[in-house]
Parts: C-alpha cells; structure tokens; sequence
C-alpha cells in the first residue's frame, strides 16, 4: 500500500489531467477527437478511481473503476464512434461563441467553482479533499460545452462528460456512492446513450442534418 | 313582524321564479309562441309581483335572513331594508315594462334561439334583484359576476358579427376589472376580522386611509359597471350591440344596479365618510355627465347616441351621489337627504325613460332595419304609437316640467344651491360653478334629445323604404305605454314616492325630508317660501292655456283657414335629402366643444364628380388611456415570449444560469 501523501499527489495529478481535458474538449471542434478525448478523460477517471481504491482499502472502488472502464472507456466511444461514421458528422459546424472567449468563460467557471469548493474542501477529511472544486469545475465546464455547440452529438458527448465529473466528486469527496447507486447511473447513462442514438437518426431523417439550429423552426410563433 | 317577513319570502321567490321561467324556456326552446307568449308575459307578471311587494315593503321594518344555501362558512345571507326595497322596486317595475315589450319583440332567426335568449334574459333579471338583496360579500359577488356574464351572452345574441363578439368582449374586460375592484373593495373593508358578512363589515372601524382606500376601489368598481369615465367606453360598444330589450334592461336598470353598490358601500358599510370623497365623486360624475352629452350630441347612430346620454345620466346620478356625501360628511342632515332623495329620484327617472327610448329605437329598427339616423326620419306618420310615446321619454330625459326628469334635476340644482351654506370656504366657492355646469348640461341633454326625435320621427322620410315601415304589435305598445305612463306619474305626483324615499334617507343618513312633503301638490323641499314647484298646478296651466290659445284662434280665424304647401324658399326641386341631417345637427357641439373630440376629416377633391365627406368622431380616452395600456401588455408579453427562443442552447443556458445563481447564493 503506498502512503497517503503519495495516493494524494497521484490523485492530485489526475485531477488536473482531467480539467486539462475538459478545456481541451471545449475547445476540440472535431467531433472523432471529441470522442478520443472524451475516452482519455474516462481513463483518467478509471486511474483516479484505482487509486483511492488502492491507498484506501475500499474493494467495491475496484468494481466501480471496472465499470468505468468498460462503459466510459470502451464501450461509449465505441458506439459514438460508429454513430459518427454512420451520420457523417465529423465536424462541428460552428460554436455559437468562438474558441478564445469559450476559454475565458471557462476560466471563470474554474475561479467560481474553486470559490465554492473550498468550505466544503475544509470540512471534509478525505485524502482526495482537494478535489472537490476540480470536480465540480469538470461539471460546469461540460456543461458550457453543451451550451456553446449546436451538433445533438456533441451534446451527447458534454452530458457524459458531465456525468464523468459528477462521478470524480462522489469518488473525491466520499469514496464513492454505493454500488446500487452506481450501477443504476452507469444503466441511465448506457440507455440514455441507446435512446439518443435512435434520436439522432431520427433528427437527421427530418431534417437532413443533425444541427439544431434547425430545430428552432419548432417554437410556435 | 309577520307582515314583513311575509313579503321577505314574496320578494325571495320572485328570483327563484325568474330562474324556473328561464329554465322552462329551453323546454322548447325553439317556439316563438312558447318563449314570447307564455314566458315572457310570466316573467313580467314576476315583476309586477316585485314592484308591488316593494312598493308596500319600503315603509317595512328591515328584515334579514340566512338561506340555507352557499358554502359551510360563507352560508348566503339575505337582508332588505328601505334602499334595497327601492332598487328592488325599480327592478321590477322597469322590467315589467321591458317584459311585455320583449314578449313582442323577440323573433326567431336572430342569432340566439328564443328559449336559450329567454333563459339568459331571466337569469340576468334574478341576478340583478339577488345583488339588491344580498347581505354578505360572497353572495353579493357570485350574483354580480353572474348579472355580468348573463348580459355579456345577452349583449352578443348575434354572436356571428365579429363587431359584435368585439364589443361583446369589451363589455366582460372591463365588468372583469370592476369585478376586482369590488372584491378588493370587500376585502379592505372586512377590516382584518375576516369576517365577509355586511353585518360585520358593518362593525369594523377602519382607519380614514383604509376606509378612502375601500371607497375609491368601491368607486372604481361600480363605476366600471355604471359607466364612470374614463371606464366608459363599454357602454357606446355594447349598447348598439345588444337586442333593445337588453340594452334597455342594461342602461335603464344594470347601471343604476352599479350606483346601488356605491351608495351601499358608501353609507351603509362604511362607518365614516369624508368631505373630499364626495368632491372626488362630484368632479367625476360631473366630467362624466359633460362628456356624455357632448358625444351624444354628435352621434349619428340612434342606440349609440342613447348610450352617451346613459353615461350623461350616470354622470348626473353620481354627482347627487357626491354632493350627498359632502352634505353628510359636514353635517347637514337635511340637505344630504334632498340630494339623496334627488340621486335616487333620478335613478328611477332615468330606468323608466331610457328604457322607454331603448325600447322605441327597437321598434323602429324592428321596423326600418336601420340604425343610423341619416336614414331615418318621418316615422311620426308610419308608426304614430311609438313616436309619441317615445316623444314622452324624450321629454322626460330632456329634463322638461311636468315629466319626471325635471323633479330629479330641480331637486338637484336646489341641494345644489345650498351649498354656500358649507363651512369650508373653498368648496363653497367652488361648488356653485358644478350647479352651473349642471344646468349646461340639462339644457345640452335637451338639445341632445331634439336631435334624436326630430331626426327620427319629424321631418320627411330619408329613404323610399321608410314607407313601408309598420308601427310595432299590441304587446310592445303595451310594454311603452307602461314605461311612459311611469314617466308622466313620476312626474305629475313626485311628492307620495318622495314621502316613500325618506325611508331610505332615514336608513342611510339617519334623517329625511319628512316635515317638507306635507302636500301632495306641493313639492317644497326645504321651505315654501324659498322655492317649491307644483307639477299638478303646472300641467293644469299648460292645458287652459293651450285649449285657450286653440279656442281663441278658432274663435277668431274660423273659417279663414286655409291649406296650402309651405313655402319652399323658392326652390322648387326640394328633396328629403336636404333637411338637416344628423352630422348638421350635431355640428354646432362639434365645433365648440372640439378639444373633447379627436376628429378625423375625409374632405372631397373639388373635381369629385360623386363628392364623399367623411368625419370620424372619436374618444380621446381610447387612444390616450385604454392604446397605451394595451401597447404595454402586448409589449410585456411579446418580452415574455422573448424568454422563448426556441434553442436548446439557449434553454440549457437557462438551467446552467440558474445552477450557478443557486450555487452563489449557497456561498
């Protein structure tokens, strides 16, 4: 078992890989590289998760860690990159706020969301308690990533990468959530994923494309 | 009293048989003969029962009663003391005459189907008379709300006209925002008891600041209803709108329905009045009375132009109603008696003669299929019973001895005159000038009413097709005859209703004019020798000298007299064409009254071989209040809607906003 300060610094690194892949996902415009990104983002977790699994003598983190693997690592790419081929959807069109101000926004979002973490940071007593704000800056960031593309895929891909981060704080702050509960995320998010893929064809059947822009022409006038 | 509680019970159950005749009317709702025949002639024999009991019940005792009915806390509560008998009174004798008429008048293939008109006509008539006797908030609302549905389907009987279905949805805006206006009023004077009987409100001592606050909502709210500028502008849409039944039962009883709530919350519930409440009220009512003879004067479509003279009369009631409050409030139990007595005498007036002029402009266009005076004109020869009854109601409004509309206006200048008598030097100074503006607008009422008979009924025909009209049938005559007969009563014996009125007077201001009306003659309001008017003695004069002037030219031309064509300025190709029409008439008022107006002129070119002149006349307060209110809550809403955008991104921003915001406030 290595010592704490070692598991922490480990973790530590993680995090930051993880909010490294954050700013590079909201600025990535190429879908597949979205996809790749959105993989390494889900190793890293997977990394992160054996870690405190390992320093902290938790066995039902192995579970979790494997799960991830399998779902985020794996199995989601997989099927969003064969989506992705099947659509032609390779590019983003366009972002509705170019890149440069997307980062600033982003950075401001990382300012706000360590402001918020640090009393909670304060009080918890966990190894990985430095965490939380990286976390739930995770969660913000993916989240302006959905607001900032106009591709159904992308915003797909920003959902499960809201789901990366919320999962990163439950492991960070508390160990992680208990395995019912994990599991029953882990069905949503593959379902979630299944229901989506019917929609995009749906969407593009209608509308020959999968930009939503061209479904503003819904809204009664 | 067993006698009293008698006629409690009578007067209840003349509602209850309203609503079963209106019922019955769907039974076969589609006969003529049933709904005109049977039903209406019930409904008016229900009436005739309402007058009379109220009649004998305004000497009685108040009697009070909890029905068995409404809600496990809010059971409905039924009270009658002198001022619901009188309007209760008024109810049923003006809609008896309205009765008979509408017995006639409804025919079959007029938008509605008679059985459903008949049942909307009854429940509007029991809906009127439960509002007189209701005796707590709740059931007080429930019947004004169902008196302001009934007539908004009664106004758009003829529902397929989108002019209609317009003026229609006018009328229920603007009864909604009185509506609010009393419920507020209700809730403000409940006093924080929460207790929503009179009885109780009754009891509260409110604050001068809340009990102003509960006046002017009590203002605005029957206002709205009666017509109250600027919360006029249903009455000149809805009137032309509506069947002339409806619009007679609307101006001649639902509005002065509205000046029973005032003078209900005004006297009875409220336990203090204030001076300036009453010039608040006396400004208003005197503005509205100006305006409304103003437009009348230059209307040119007959029901439209009776619709300005109702705002006129409103204006004229609510300035008695004022002037009652200020002679109440500085102590002058007398006088605030003559000007109640005054206010109250002109309700009844004005039910009795608009209803009548409503209902002989529903003959003539029964007759005529017309509406604007530019085609009318010589009805006098084709339907003799309706021009001269109707020359009684216009007589009457006009404001002419011995008809009842001078004992009203008399009554009015006297209190009137009294008023430097006020110990507050500025509104003795300044009430004075509302006599003077009152007298204007008497003798601008009787201009009005000049215009309206001379243009309809004197004169030649303006249209070949006005030949053919045909006087009105049997049961209207009778329906006219009623109301006109009213007119000349009420006019000729003003002294035994008077002595009758005191009993309300006594209620609400705990002093009457009873030493006064001594002689049934003699209408002496304070003292003889200071002014007193005899309308028996007036028409007694009139008539000798009449039949003398008529026995002296026989006497001194018999024989000589001879016929022959008028003099015809030497021009000989006259046609009907040329005689004074309307818009001529009314053009005088036009030009000297011109800021009320907002005028739109159309003039022909001088090379227009078929010359078109079109003047447009309209009310400032449309486009200067109402357009502006309107602009604003369509732009509201069209920012409303801008939250709208249609874009996923857009909403997703909206739930990440509202996360963040939340999170910041945690921190």
């Amino acid at each position: 078992m290595p010592t704490l300060a070692f598991s922490s610094q480990l973790i530590n690194l993680c995090a930051a890989l993880l909010l490294l892949l954050s700013f590079a996902m909201l600025a990535q415009r190429r879908v597949l590289t979205l996809v790749d990104l959105f993989a390494m983002q889900g190793g890293t977790l997977f990394v992160s998760i054996i870690v405190v699994a390992w320093s902290t003598g938790q066995p039902h983190l192995y579970y979790s860690a494997a799960l991830t693997l399998i779902l985020k690592v794996i199995l989601l790419p997989l099927i969003l990159h064969h989506l992705i081929r099947r659509l032609g959807a390779q590019w983003e069109s366009e972002t509705l706020l170019n890149t440069p101000i997307t980062m600033l926004a982003g950075l401001l979002l990382v300012i706000f969301a360590f402001t918020l973490a640090q009393p909670i940071s304060q009080l918890a007593n966990t190894v990985t308690r430095g965490t939380l704000g990286i976390a739930l800056a995770v969660v913000m960031l993916a989240f302006l990533m959905m607001i900032t593309r106009r591709k159904a895929v992308t915003q797909v891909i920003g959902f499960l990468a809201m789901e990366n981060g919320l999962f990163f704080a439950a492991t960070s702050a508390t160990y992680g959530m208990p395995m019912v509960v994990e599991l029953g995320v882990a069905l949503d998010v593959l379902v979630s994923m299944v229901i989506l893929g019917i929609f995009f064809f749906h969407i593009r059947e209608q509308f020959d494309s999968l930009d939503l822009h061209n479904m503003e022409s819904l809204k009664e006038d | 009293m067993a006698d009293s509680t008698s006629l409690l019970y009578a007067t209840l159950l003349v509602p209850v048989a309203w609503l079963a005749i209106g019922l019955l009317g769907l039974v076969r709702g589609r006969s003529v003969l049933w709904v005109g025949r049977i039903l209406f002639p019930l409904g008016t024999l229900a009436g005739l029962t309402l007058g009379f009991t109220a009649l004998a019940g305004l000497g009685a005792p108040t009697e009070s009663l909890t029905l068995p009915l409404g809600l496990a806390q809010f059971a409905f509560h039924i009270r009658l003391d002198a001022l619901a008998w009188f309007f209760l009174l008024l109810i049923g004798f003006t809609s008896a005459g309205i009765g008979v008429f509408s017995a006639g008048y409804f025919r079959a293939g007029e938008g509605t189907a008679p059985g459903l008109l008949c049942l909307q006509y009854h429940v509007f008539l029991a809906s009127m008379a439960v509002v007189v006797m209701a005796d707590d908030a709740y059931l007080f609302l429930v019947a004004w709300e169902t008196m302001a549905l009934s007539s908004y389907f009664l106004v758009t009987t003829q529902h397929r006209l989108p002019e209609i279905r317009r003026a229609g949805f006018i009328y229920l805006l603007i009864a909604h925002l009185g509506a609010i206006g009393i419920l507020l009023c209700f809730g403000v004077m409940q006093g924080g008891n929460w207790q929503f009987t009179f009885e109780a409100m009754r009891a509260a001592q409110l604050t001068p600041v809340w009990a102003s606050a509960a006046f002017f909502l009590a203002l605005f709210g029957f206002g709205a209803k009666a017509g109250l500028v600027p919360l006029h502008v249903w009455l000149p849409e809805a009137h032309p709108a509506a069947p002339s039944p409806v619009s007679a039962l609307m101006s001649g009883v639902m509005l002065e329905i509205a000046i029973y709530g005032v003078l209900r919350v005004t006297f009875d519930l409220l336990h203090v009045q204030l001076w300036w409440w009453g010039l608040v009220t006396l400004g208003l009512g005197l503005f509205t009375a100006l305006f409304g003879v103003v437009f009348a004067a230059v209307q040119t479509d007959m029901k439209r132009l009776l619709a300005y003279s109702s705002i006129e009369n409103i204006g004229i009631i609510f300035l008695g109603v004022g002037l009652t409050v200020i002679f109440h409030a500085f102590h002058m139990p007398l006088l605030a008696a003559l000007a109640l007595a005054a206010t109250l005498y002109h309700c009844l007036n004005h039910a009795f003669s608009k209803s009548l002029l409503f209902l002989s402009t529903g003959s003539v266009l029964h007759a005529t299929r017309e509406r604007s005076l530019g085609k009318l004109g010589g009805l006098i020869h084709r339907m003799p019973w309706v021009a001269w009854l109707a020359l009684v109601g216009t007589l009457a409004i006009a404001g002419l001895p011995p008809l009842n509309g001078f004992v009203s206006e008399w009554l009015l200048l006297q209190a009137f005159l009294f008023t430097p008598d006020l110990p507050h030097s500025y509104v003795n100074m300044l009430l004075p000038m509302g006599a003077a503006a009152l007298a204007l607008v008497a003798a601008l009422a009787a201009y009005v009413m000049v215009k309206f008979y001379g243009v309809i009924f004197l004169g030649q025909p303006r249209e070949s097709s006005l030949r053919e009209a045909q006087d009105c049938g049997r049961l209207e005559r009778i329906g006219l005859l009623w109301l006109a007969a009213g007119c000349v009563l009420l006019g000729i014996f003003p002294v035994p209703l008077l002595a009758l009125l005191n009993n309300v007077s006594r209620g609400l201001l705990g002093a009457s004019l009873g030493t006064q009306l001594q002689h049934w003659w003699l209408l002496a309001p304070i003292a003889p020798e200071r002014a007193a008017y005899s309308p028996a003695v007036f028409l007694l004069s009139t008539v000798v000298l009449v039949a003398a002037v008529v026995l002296g030219v026989r006497r001194f031309y018999h024989g000589r007299v001879r016929k022959a064509a008028p003099w015809g300025c030497g021009f000989p190709l006259l046609t009907p064409r040329m005689q004074d029409t309307a818009e001529g008439f009314g053009q005088p008022i036009r030009q000297i009254f011109e800021p009320f107006f907002r005028m739109q002129r159309a003039l022909p070119s001088p090379f227009d071989t078929s010359p078109h002149y079109r003047v447009q006349v309209e009310d400032h307060f449309w486009y200067a209040l109402y357009a502006p209110i309107a602009g604003l809550v369509r732009r509201i809403s069209s920012l409303a809607g801008a939250v709208q955008q249609g874009r996923i991104s857009v909403y997703l921003l909206y739930s990440f906003l509202t996360l963040v915001a939340l999170l910041a406030f945690a921190l």
